[in-house]
């Protein structure tokens, strides 16, 4: 048999770009549903206290007002919190809205309307009166920190520090140059373009059909059954099209409680969108204050590593993410001593956002290396490979799939000119400007999860490939299209990529990059079995021409099974399928991660990020003109989007240096610029000249395809990069992103 | 957001009536404020009187060289008109600052001028704001404020307006010419928008049934030394940190004529005409400059979070006289900063 992989590798365009460009494609918020009703949410003024009162009688008033629904009336739904919990869910008590009249954050829902249509939804809602006894909500981590305390229970798939590793402290203390210092980055909410929405759609018989904004409807589907005491086969979930997550669509969020709970209380179909402010009423990439301690020879080689984080979390749940873990691996090190804490703020829960973790810890592991580098008058470049490691992972002792992050380095410094730096801080200057270059490090974790995948050739010679995932935009439609295309050796056109439906074959939620790997290699198992089927067919056709060949001697070419040595004789696919019993060849296949492997091995993927800025000094006006990344992560499936994933990374890193940032008013305990007016994300003047490079890591062991995944990993070390950039041009070190005008000036 | 009727004005006189009629009315022009406000319950009109169709939408000659500009101008069009790009570049500059190609298309000449403060608290009917309830309280002064105003605050208000188009009407000495029930006013723009002192609610000295038909620019000539610099939280899309416009006229090295006037910095453009006196006669160099923004910043407070403004508006000041004098304006296209 002869795999020809004519398609994956290439640059491909999306197979959903046309439908999501002319609006075919549609969202949670979109489908349509008879006497559908819509509910609007009433939110909570205050952060912390108690309801005394809701008085709602204007608002039930109002015509075509259906039913409110407060923590008065609230149908009963399951009584045990476990029953609220989801796939990500960190441990705690998951918030159950309208449960009762306490606040716990500021925007808790307060109410659910419901009516005939949106305006008066939203009309009732604005009248509703809600008086509250409010106490003094705490939302200062400065304030809270003393009160940390390490995460008595662990968040499933989340590593908690390792043990210390050599003795850190003294290593530091001894050490002949010592970099120690504080970092944080501002609170940031995920801000998707697509709010999040759901309808529910009363298909009679308690059964519902549920469009939700989520980044995987197996979560949905099982919250639903846990929550509302539903059997499985009474709920569907579909969610086809996600408009961004960011991992605000991990978790179930209160716009999918409430419009099930209406909608199964009213037996009838019931939306509920939540507005733009809304969206910063639930998980928000947490504040962490880290602190980050470096010692090292003055040849640069790593002595001492010591990191702290104290995060912050919500009352009601411990989430936690991996920030420090990354001191412990990434460079060669004897003497680590990593620490994370939590402590309690009266806001939402954090949530993950793209690289959780990550997008901290090595901002300031990637920043601390900068100043290391200063002081050891070591070119950063050369600092890192100094302290390279390849040969395992010094927190689990376990050996690297692969490593091609010294090439990232090599190939990235090339690329972008790296060895015509002036190391010398405001050394290089264009016209009135300063100008930076700065470097940092990226990892994230190449993960694969079990997933399920269907693939059916049917008799008009068409393929579709199937699994219950979801495609936020990173283009797992077109990947999956272009797997399937090639074990069946078909053009992009002849195969549909179905997804996001929990009728189809069961997949985790979309997140942590594992999607690519673990659906691709679904997929092309689910492939491969179709092929020997559909071959198995193709042989026993009365006078076949491939009687006689076995299948490691043909080649699935242009809808045809071909003798390799002689194209001339084959057989196409829908004649073979035609001769099936059901007129189709179908195949159902699972994918798991090989336990042997994750014994022994552990798979990161890699990069490099290069970067130049250029500074009015006076006036704090930072430019990002330049980035280059270096990536290794793989095999990479489509160059086109798979460097679109990479660049949003980049953009979205840019943004946490310069930009994104959600205001608290500690008074309130609420943040104040929720809109996207105020809450700056980059825009297009922002962003200069982004080139990506996929550097070649060839990888059997991260998962059967070679696949590490990459949604996440362009954003991780841009921060760092930025930061270092402006220290480069200024000789300013902001600790503290974002970095705005304002502490530019001020450094 | 509440329920409210909707008509459409035939004619000024019909728009001025059925404002008068009904205080909770409001007219409606691009719509780019209002109906933000309204779906943030901090405008509930009981009545939407769309003034769209008036025959406001055309840049007139003025008899004097100056131009008429009509309430309904788009901010895209405006900025854009060949005559204005000739003979007020600063006013054209200053909107292509502002806001996003989108926004420009839609918002209004007179909607721009009433468009209100971006101050978070105002926008948030969860928290106390005086401009929006009297008597509320501002939770801004003690509280998220890096945004707002340096220059003429009170303690009851410290918002800034948010507009650039206005700040270069305020340089160019503009007038706004308004219709009432009982006829026809003109106000100079230095009078138009408020200081908050203890009504913080009153942006503007518009009375409540009045309507804005035109905006009116007098002849002058500052095509050559003029710049509009602004500073804010990213390079494009983003309300003024600080804004400064400048007109100058420079005969042989020396100002003969200066217009400076600063956004982001108070409830209206901020002018002082004593610090433009200052310029005249003088060399345009550094030193003057210094002298100027000296002056124009002496009364600035800061508060938690602002002060920085005033030194940035000091450099932004001093660098904007510079584009000026040098007759190289701030480029609205390339970011860097001249
Ligand atoms: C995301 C965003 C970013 C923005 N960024 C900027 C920026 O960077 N710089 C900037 O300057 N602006 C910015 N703007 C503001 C924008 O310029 C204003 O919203 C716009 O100019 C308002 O004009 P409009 O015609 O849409 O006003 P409308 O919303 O229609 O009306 C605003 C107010 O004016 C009243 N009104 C309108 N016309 C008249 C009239 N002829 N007589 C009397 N009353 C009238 C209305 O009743 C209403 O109270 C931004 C806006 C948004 C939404
Ligand atoms: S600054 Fe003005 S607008 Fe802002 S909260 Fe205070 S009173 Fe309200």
């Amino acid at each position: 048999m002869t795999t020809r992989q004519n398609l994956v590798g290439t640059a491909q365009r999306r197979v959903d770009g046309r439908a999501k460009v002319t609006g075919a494609a549609r969202y949670a918020a979109e489908f349509a549903a008879t006497d559908l009703l819509h509910g609007v949410v009433v939110s909570s003024a205050i952060a912390r206290g108690k309801i005394t009162r809701i008085d709602s009688k204007a608002a039930a008033a109002v015509p075509g007002v259906v039913k409110i629904y407060t923590h008065e009336n609230r149908p009963r739904t399951a009584w045990l919190d476990s029953s609220y919990s989801d796939e990500v869910a960190p441990p705690g008590h998951p918030f159950r809205a309208l449960r009762s009249a306490e606040i716990m954050f500021s925007g808790q829902p307060v109410a659910l309307v419901v009516a005939g249509d949106f305006e008066t939804a939203t009309y009732a809602a604005s009248l509703i009166e809600v008086a509250y006894a409010a106490e003094a909500p705490q939302t200062d981590l400065d304030r809270q920190r003393s009160e940390s305390y390490v995460p008595p229970k662990k968040r499933s798939g989340i590593e908690p520090p390792p043990k210390p590793r050599g003795d850190a402290d003294r290593a530091f203390a001894g050490a002949p140059v010592r970099v120690q210092q504080e970092y944080r980055v501002a609170v940031e909410h995920h801000n998707p373009m697509e709010p999040h929405a759901t309808t529910v759609v009363w298909e009679g018989g308690g059964a519902i059909t549920v469009h939700d904004k989520i980044q995987g409807v197996t979560n949905t589907h099982a919250y639903i059954q846990g929550v509302f005491g539903l059997s499985a086969d009474k709920v569907r979930v579909l969610s086809p099209f996600v408009g961004g997550g960011f991992g605000s669509g991990l978790r179930p969020q209160y716009q999918l409680f409430l419009s099930v709970l209406a909608a199964l209380d009213l037996e009838r179909s019931v939306r509920v969108v939540l507005t733009r402010d809304q969206m910063f009423t639930f998980g928000h990439r947490p504040l962490a204050i880290q602190t980050v301690s470096l010692g090292a020879e003055a040849d640069g080689r790593l002595t001492a590593i010591l990191h702290d984080s104290v995060q912050e979390t919500s009352r009601f749940e411990d989430y936690q993410e991996n920030q420090v873990n990354w001191s412990g691996m990434l460079y060669r090190c004897d003497n680590t001593k990593l620490g994370y804490e939590l402590a309690k703020l009266d806001t939402y829960t954090p949530a993950d956002m793209r690289a959780p973790g990550a997008v901290l810890g090595l901002y300031a592991l990637e920043a601390a290396m900068d100043e290391l580098a200063y002081a050891t008058g070591i070119d950063p470049v050369e600092l890192r490979l100094r302290n390279y490691i390849d040969d395992r992972d010094q927190n689990t002792n376990k050996r690297l799939t692969s490593k091609a992050l010294r090439d990232c380095y090599i190939q990235g410094a090339e690329r972008f000119g790296w060895s015509r730096r002036d190391a010398r801080p405001r050394s290089m200057t264009e016209g009135r400007e300063l100008v930076g270059w700065g470097m940092a490090t990226g990892v994230w974790e190449a993960m694969m999860q079990k997933t399920s995948a269907r693939a059916t050739l049917t008799a008009d010679g068409r393929l579709e490939v199937a699994t219950a995932t979801a495609d936020i935009g990173t283009g797992t439609y077109t990947i999956l299209t272009q797997i399937g295309a090639d074990a069946l050796g078909l053009r992009m056109e002849d195969v549909t990529a179905r997804l996001g439906d929990t009728s189809l074959p069961h997949a985790p939620l979309e997140g942590g990059s594992w999607t690519a790997a673990s659906a691709g290699t679904a997929v092309q198992i689910a492939c491969e079995t179709v092929r020997e089927a559909v071959f198995k067919l193709a042989r026993r056709l009365d006078g076949s021409p491939l009687a006689n060949v076995d299948l490691d001697h043909v080649t699935f070419r242009d809808g045809r099974i071909e003798v390799t040595n002689d194209p001339s004789r084959s057989v196409s696919l829908a004649d073979a399928v035609k001769s099936s019993k059901g007129g189709k060849v179908e195949a159902e296949e699972t994918a798991s991660p090989s336990m042997i492997q994750q014994m022994r091995y552990v798979a990161y993927t890699h990069s490099a990020v290069f970067v130049e800025v250029k500074v009015d000094e006076e006036l704090g006006v930072v430019r990002v003109t330049r980035v280059v990344s270096a990536v290794a992560a793989g095999k990479i499936l489509n160059l086109k989007t798979a460097r679109s994933q990479i660049l949003g990374g980049i953009v979205m890193g840019i943004g946490s240096a310069l930009h994104e940032e959600s205001v608290l008013d500690h008074d309130f305990g609420r943040f104040m610029n929720h809109n996207l007016a105020e809450y700056h994300v980059p825009a297009n003047a922002d962003i200069g000249a982004i080139d990506v490079i996929f550097v070649d890591e060839p990888d059997d062991k991260a998962s059967p395809i070679g696949v590490k995944g990459l949604g996440e990993i362009g954003i991780v070390g841009t921060g760092a990069a930025v930061a270092n950039a402006i220290y480069h041009a200024t000789g300013k070190r902001v600790r503290d992103l974002p970095i705005t005008i304002d502490k530019l000036l001020d450094a | 957001m509440n329920r409210f009727d909707y008509i459409r004005a035939e004619s000024v006189a019909d728009a001025v009536k059925a404002k008068a009629s009904d205080s909770q009315a409001r007219f409606i022009a691009g719509g780019t404020n209002i109906l933000d406000l309204m779906k943030y319950d901090v405008e509930r009109p009981t009545r939407l009187v769309d003034i769209t169709r008036l025959p406001l939408a055309e840049i007139a000659e003025r008899p004097d060289g100056g131009l008429r500009i009509g309430a309904l101008v788009s901010n895209a069009k405006l900025a854009y008109d060949e005559r204005v790009r000739q003979r007020f570049p600063l006013l054209s500059s200053a909107i292509l600052a502002g806001a996003s190609a989108q926004l420009r298309n839609a918002a209004s000449t007179g909607g721009n001028l009433l468009q209100r403060t971006r101050c978070y608290y105002f926008y948030d009917t969860a928290t106390p704001c005086n401009k929006r309830e009297p008597g509320s309280g501002c939770p801004a002064i003690a509280g998220v404020n890096r945004i707002h105003a340096i220059l003429g605050t009170s303690e009851h208000c410290i918002a800034t307006h948010p507009s650039d188009m206005c700040v270069a009407l305020a340089a160019l000495g503009a007038t706004v010419e308004v219709e009432g029930p009982g006829g026809a006013r003109s106000i100079a723009f230095g009078d138009f928008h408020r200081l908050p002192g203890a009504t913080p609610e009153v942006d503007t000295t518009l009375r409540a049934d009045e309507i804005i038909v035109s905006v009116d620019v007098p002849a002058q000539d500052y095509g050559q030394h003029y710049t509009y610099l602004k500073l804010r939280d990213r390079l494009s899309y983003a309300f003024a940190l600080v804004s400064v416009a400048v007109a100058l006229k420079v005969d042989g090295g020396a100002v003969t004529e200066a217009r400076i006037a600063l956004g982001g910095v108070a409830h209206k453009p901020w002018r002082d005409e004593a610090a433009e006196r200052l310029l005249v006669g003088r060399p345009a160099g550094l030193d003057a400059f210094k002298a100027v923004a000296d002056h124009i910043l002496a009364p600035a407070v800061g508060r938690s979070q602002n002060t920085f403004k005033i030194g940035l508006a000091r450099k932004a000041i001093i660098r904007a006289l510079s584009q000026a004098a040098a007759g190289t304006p701030q480029s609205q296209v390339d970011k860097r900063i001249q």
